[in-house]
């Protein structure tokens, strides 16, 4: 046993007393009262009042499930899912494809490189009420794209989703589209760097195409770069907020709420805390559902690998 | 050349394009440049929009340029513009917004660099454990977390208040922040540290005298991040303020969504212009670092 000669060195690292340390558990303090009271203690707070009556105030009047069950009840709910659902299968699909072709056609040493990547992202730079309110503006019906395109002759042409019931979320998507692929973009060609020349050079001997290299070589060689920017998507896609009340307020009537809005809604203006608790706990399950999986790989793998 | 990680430096791959005008490149090309106009247009859309008078914009066309420029709507969004019954305009929540900014700017730097700095140096039992609550705390939503921060708000007095909303941009910053200076401060030689350690500095000395100096860069990253990331928010603020406090996003929301009067569209797009201004300007004048800073929030180091 080597209990005698305990190197300072090691000693720093790991410490084994209360006081070992003490300045670093000093400074750490902010870290973990955030960590514990903010992050765990919030969160478990709300789940826990998610199970309560509470309407204008917090009260621990146990109702089991009920909210759960007045949730998936309300039509305003079950639409929010529905538009995300569309919102985000889109958006997944789109910004995915759009990032990875950008990023593609970037990555072929093309001119003017930095210029337009630094078109790409620059919308990524803007607030989401920013974003929303200029698309608001382009796609408005009487004076935007709509009118410009029918006074050039084109009287019958009809471009108004955000007016449209059914076509709302499009009109939303793109706008979160061109916030949102700069980014997604950046991420791609950051891992399409990464990959080594020789697989070019030796897809070229092999008589592979540019396309077929990408499709069969690359793609399969960047999943962990897909994987990080799908969970960026979903993360993203789930907290969709700013940019339907700025750009829509959820309308028209209720054809592009989100679940965001719904617990905002019900928590601050609808005064019905339970209902606000029961859905954003809803919106915690669909992040765990996304990120267990997603740890598993990342981290899970790793461990064994 | 703004890149995103280490392994860029050799520049773009894939086979040399062989002529200049081959129909692979007029298609690549092209592409660009159709996406390109696509990004482009809403800025210039906003830019044309906010230089043209009423009456211009109630005949016209949205994307031809102004026949007459007039600053009016400027002027009128930064200092006339209504949200409710102040008229005072955008003006306010621009202070607004600055009297946050900073604050909190400052505030989520210093406690993220000092926790990255402990989390990588001075490793203590548990302090793993924080670590991974913090990282995975990024992820929950904020709507589970926001009733219970208004109550303990409510608790210290701060509800409604600037120094609440300061508090609250310097939790959710953590996070990244903790991560983006953990990974920075891990990288640099052990040795260093060490050789610090055995000439009997302590936390603080090897913090302020070593550390420190040689990460400005990463906390010129993580002002970039926290600067465009606190002006956008948007959540945030119209939770925990109120009216007066109201940062400058939710004004210009409070501005350009009211119901009331006659929508006048060049003072909306001016407003948006002018709120989106601060993030554009930092955006153009870092190119790289800007790129770095969300590579550094995207990828995990």
């Amino acid at each position: 046993m080597t209990v005698i000669s305990d190197p300072p060195s090691k000693s720093a690292k790991r410490p084994n007393r209360l006081f070992r340390n003490i300045m670093a558990k000093i400074a750490s303090i902010p870290m973990v009262v955030t960590a514990l009271v903010v992050f765990v203690g919030c969160t478990a707070w709300t789940i826990t009042y998610s199970f309560t009556g509470s309407r204008m105030l917090p009260k621990t009047k146990w109702v089991g499930l009920d909210q759960y069950d007045r949730l998936w009840d309300t039509d305003r709910w079950i639409i929010s899912i529905k538009n995300l659902a569309i919102y985000g299968a889109c958006s997944m699909i789109l910004t995915l494809f759009l990032g990875f072709c950008l990023a593609a056609c970037l990555d072929r040493k093309i001119r003017f490189e930095s210029a337009f990547r630094t078109i790409f992202l620059y919308p990524f730079a803007l607030s989401f009420v920013v974003t929303g309110l200029v698309w608001q503006w382009i796609l408005n019906p009487d004076f935007g794209l709509q009118s410009v395109v029918r006074n050039w002759g084109w009287e019958s042409f009809t471009f108004n989703p955000l007016n449209d019931p059914d076509t709302v979320m499009y009109g939303l998507l793109i706008a979160g589209l061109w916030q949102g692929t700069g980014l997604i973009m950046c991420i791609m060609l950051a891992g399409l760097r990464g990959i080594d020349d020789d697989i070019w050079k030796a897809a070229k001997v092999d008589g592979i195409g540019t396309i077929k290299t990408y499709v069969v070589v690359v793609i399969p060689m960047m999943r962990p770069v897909f994987i990080t920017s799908l969970v960026l998507i979903a993360a993203g896609i789930i907290k969709l907020y700013d940019l339907v009340v700025a750009q829509t307020g959820g309308g028209p009537g209720l054809s592009s709420e989100v679940p965001a809005k719904y617990v905002i809604e019900y928590m601050f203006r609808a005064q019905n805390l339970g209902q606000g608790f029961a859905a954003s706990t809803m919106m915690l399950c669909s992040v765990v559902v996304i990120l267990i999986p997603w740890a598993y790989l990342e981290f899970g793998g790793r461990k064994r690998g | 050349m703004a890149d995103l990680s280490a392994n860029t430096a050799s520049g773009p791959r894939g086979p040399k394009p062989k002529r200049t005008f081959s129909r692979t490149n007029i298609f690549l090309y092209g592409t660009l440049l159709l996406v390109a106009f696509y990004y482009l247009l809403p800025l210039y859309v906003m830019i044309v929009t906010s230089l043209k008078g009423m009456p211009e914009i109630r005949m016209g066309n949205v994307f031809g340029p102004p026949v007459e420029v007039t600053f009016e709507p400027w002027v009128k969004a930064w200092s006339e513009a209504c949200t409710g019954i102040n008229c005072d305009g955008l003006s306010r929540g621009f202070g607004n917004s600055v009297r946050i900014l900073l604050p909190s700017v400052f505030m989520s730097i210093v406690i993220a660099s000092i926790n990255g700095y402990a989390l990588s140096n001075w490793k203590f039992k548990g302090s793993e454990v924080f670590f991974t609550i913090l990282i995975v705390g990024a992820f929950i939503p904020y709507q589970t977390m926001l009733y219970p921060i208004v109550i303990l708000l409510r608790e210290i007095g701060l509800m409604g208040s600037i120094g609440g909303l300061v508090l609250v941009h310097t939790v959710f910053g953590m996070p990244i922040l903790t991560l983006l200076f953990r990974n920075y401060f891990a990288s640099v030689p052990e040795e260093l540290f060490k050789a610090a350690r055995v000439d009997g500095a302590g936390f603080w000395q090897i913090y302020f005298q070593i550390m420190l100096p040689m990460a400005l860069p990463i906390f010129v990253v993580a002002i970039i991040l926290q600067v465009t990331g606190i002006w956008n928010d948007f959540l945030f603020g119209v939770i925990y303020t109120k009216p007066a406090t109201y940062p400058m996003t939710v004004q210009l929301n409070n501005i350009v969504n009211s119901v009331q009067g006659v929508k006048e569209y060049n003072v909306n797009m001016a407003a948006t212009l002018l709120t989106g201004l601060v993030p554009l300007v930092i955006y153009f004048a870092s190119g790289k670092l800007f790129v770095r800073g969300i590579a550094a929030g995207a990828v995990k180091g």
